[in-house]
């Protein structure tokens, strides 16, 4: 099964006024992707925008799959008017995905922002055993909550401006969970695991923080992109063991790895 | 219908090879491309010992191109022939090696290296990076210079010897003829433009390194401008690229004075598009009543 195939357009329909779900169906067998995983997405235009887009794999569905944008640059702007019904080319699925954690390990799962995207279809599959901690600027972009609150065995909200949950970072509602565990989750967890995905600022106060507490865990991260196959170099993070490429040897690195 | 051409001793069974830089070293791409159908496959740039590369940000798109910086990042001639080069032999296809050095002399001892090593098939040097003992000033753009380091090469190696020439210069033909005059086999061109670009709003530049090498269907009308430039000037081989993205491009990079042809960035777009590219040549040749591909090379007409 090819990864470089078309796809054509279910459903390109606003969640919130800056984002969008955009929904493909393979023309011809695909690989399922796996939580963390990402496609290359072609946005039209012959030459201008040339490359392809990386997004995270936000769920599977009966089609295919689906795509949780932030319309924010010139390119997600192009692909909020992509109609139904249109084809277009599709590279993926492609890198590695979250591991999975170890038996009697509480998963953790940190998203900031557009994050969220990429730990959904991990929350799905882990379904109601993680905690989830999910931030954002403000209520508004606060997304599919009423989804999570049915995946998770607790969900804690924070916005930077306090309109919904608590004001503050996201990392700080980690550390204070895992300074003051509830007696129920002491009781149950044979230590943790953490998932996080969002800014690098917030990707950084996370991995402190469990390297802090002694604990593993998994962050996924971004960079301009270009091939998305490993062969151009573009996208690498400094790692211990030096620069590591996101589409290939990530976007899922071990915490302890990345040098921030 | 005959698509081979001769780069020096080099026999390519059609005239469709990859950009070094832009293709790994094959394995990346295999999944998409079988690589016995391609010309020649041109690896990622090798110098003598591994290079960490640039910091990110490494790459940014422009109108219709990207530029990178990503710093001749690499594994190194010894890690090559013992990791990468075992996937490559499977193939019949001649395996082109890239490389570099920050001197004279350690362009020499690649050269000599790759040259040691069965089932190298040609060796493409890179002049467009720095002379550390001139002050960083880029080789391939001072004639002397380029003339010094492609003629110690021409000794270090009995393989076919393609020059790639830097575009950032005034007179590509006279680099050509330099190059052609020091014993390379044949010249590729062009490499990446020297380009910039700023973010008004942190006002600070794009690329970590500042600047970075422009490709893309933006440079091709510079790029065939200076292979037509480079063909009157030489009797060499001429391979031509920049910006080539579908049949058509490389056509006229081919009627512009090229015996060959290379994708690079276009790969990144659409992994198949080597493939495409020779397709569509055959397509062109049949609807044309073209025998043989080398009647397209600098057959323009004026």
């Amino acid at each position: 099964m090819s990864r470089y195939f078309r796809a054509e357009i279910k459903e390109n329909r606003p969640v919130d006024k800056s984002y969008n779900i955009l929904g493909l169906k393979p023309l011809k067998p695909s690989r399922e992707p796996e939580p963390g995983q990402f496609y290359m997405i072609g946005i039209g235009g012959e030459y201008d925008p040339l490359l392809k887009r990386p997004f995270s794999v936000f769920r599977k569905n009966s089609d295919g799959f689906q795509i949780l944008y932030r319309i924010k640059g010139r390119g997600t702007l192009l692909m909020r008017d992509m109609k139904e019904g249109v084809v277009i080319d599709v590279l993926g699925p492609l890198g590695n995905s979250y591991p999975l954690p170890d038996k009697g390990q509480i998963p953790l799962i940190v998203a900031g922002g557009i994050g969220i995207a990429s730990v959904f279809s991990l929350a799905e599959k882990l379904s109601g055993e993680s905690y989830m901690f999910y931030g954002a600027r403000n209520r508004d972009e606060l997304l599919m909550l009423n989804e999570l609150k049915g995946l998770a065995e607790e969900l804690f909200i924070s916005t930077d401006d306090g309109s919904s949950g608590r004001k503050g970072t996201i990392a700080d509602v980690l550390n204070d969970f895992l300074t003051h565990p509830s007696p129920v989750t002491q009781a149950k967890a044979c230590g943790y695991s953490i998932y996080a995905c969002g800014p690098k600022p917030m990707l950084e106060a996370v991995s402190r923080i469990a390297i802090d507490k002694g604990l593993n865990g998994y962050v996924s991260l971004e960079e301009n992109m270009a091939c998305g196959v490993g062969a151009c170099l573009g996208c690498v993070v400094k790692t211990r063991e030096g620069y590591k490429r996101v589409c290939k040897e990530g976007p899922v690195f071990p915490i302890e790895e990345i040098v921030w | 219908m005959n698509l081979s051409v001769n780069i020096g001793k080099l026999k390519l069974k059609n005239p469709v090879m990859t950009a070094s830089g832009t293709f790994g070293y094959g394995e990346e791409y295999s999944e998409f491309v079988d690589l016995n159908r391609l010309g020649a496959v041109v690896v990622k740039g090798l110098s003598l010992t591994p290079r960490e590369g640039n910091p990110p940000p490494r790459i940014i798109e422009t109108p219709a191109g990207m530029l990178n910086a990503i710093g001749l990042q690499n594994i190194g001639i010894e890690v090559f022939i013992k990791d990468k080069l075992p996937f490559l032999r499977q193939f019949h296809t001649p395996v082109i090696a890239n490389f570099f050095g920050d001197t004279v002399e350690e362009y020499s001892e690649a050269a000599k290296r790759l040259s040691d090593i069965e089932d190298i098939h040609g060796l493409e040097m890179n002049i467009s990076c720095p002379n550390k003992h001139a002050g960083w000033i880029i080789f391939g753009t001072d004639p002397k210079v380029t003339f010094e380091v492609v003629s110690a090469v021409r000794r270090a190696t009995h393989l076919p010897l393609i020059v790639k020439l830097s575009p950032n210069v005034t007179d590509i033909a006279l680099m050509a003829k330099v190059a052609e005059d020091a014993g390379a086999d044949a010249v590729s061109m062009i490499n990446t433009i020297t380009g910039m670009s700023i973010d008004i709003k942190t006002r600070r530049p794009r690329l970590a390194n500042m600047t970075g090498g422009l490709s893309g269907p933006t440079i091709k009308p510079i790029a065939v401008r200076m292979v037509y430039e480079a063909y009157r000037a030489v009797k060499i081989p001429i391979i031509g690229m920049g910006g080539i993205m579908k049949a058509e491009d490389a056509i006229e990079f081919m009627l512009a004075g090229a015996t060959a042809v290379a994708a690079g960035t276009a790969n990144f777009v659409n992994p198949t598009v080597t493939i495409d590219i020779i397709h569509g040549i055959e397509s062109f040749m049949k609807e044309n009543s073209i025998v043989d591909v080398k009647e397209l090379i600098g057959a323009l007409r004026c």
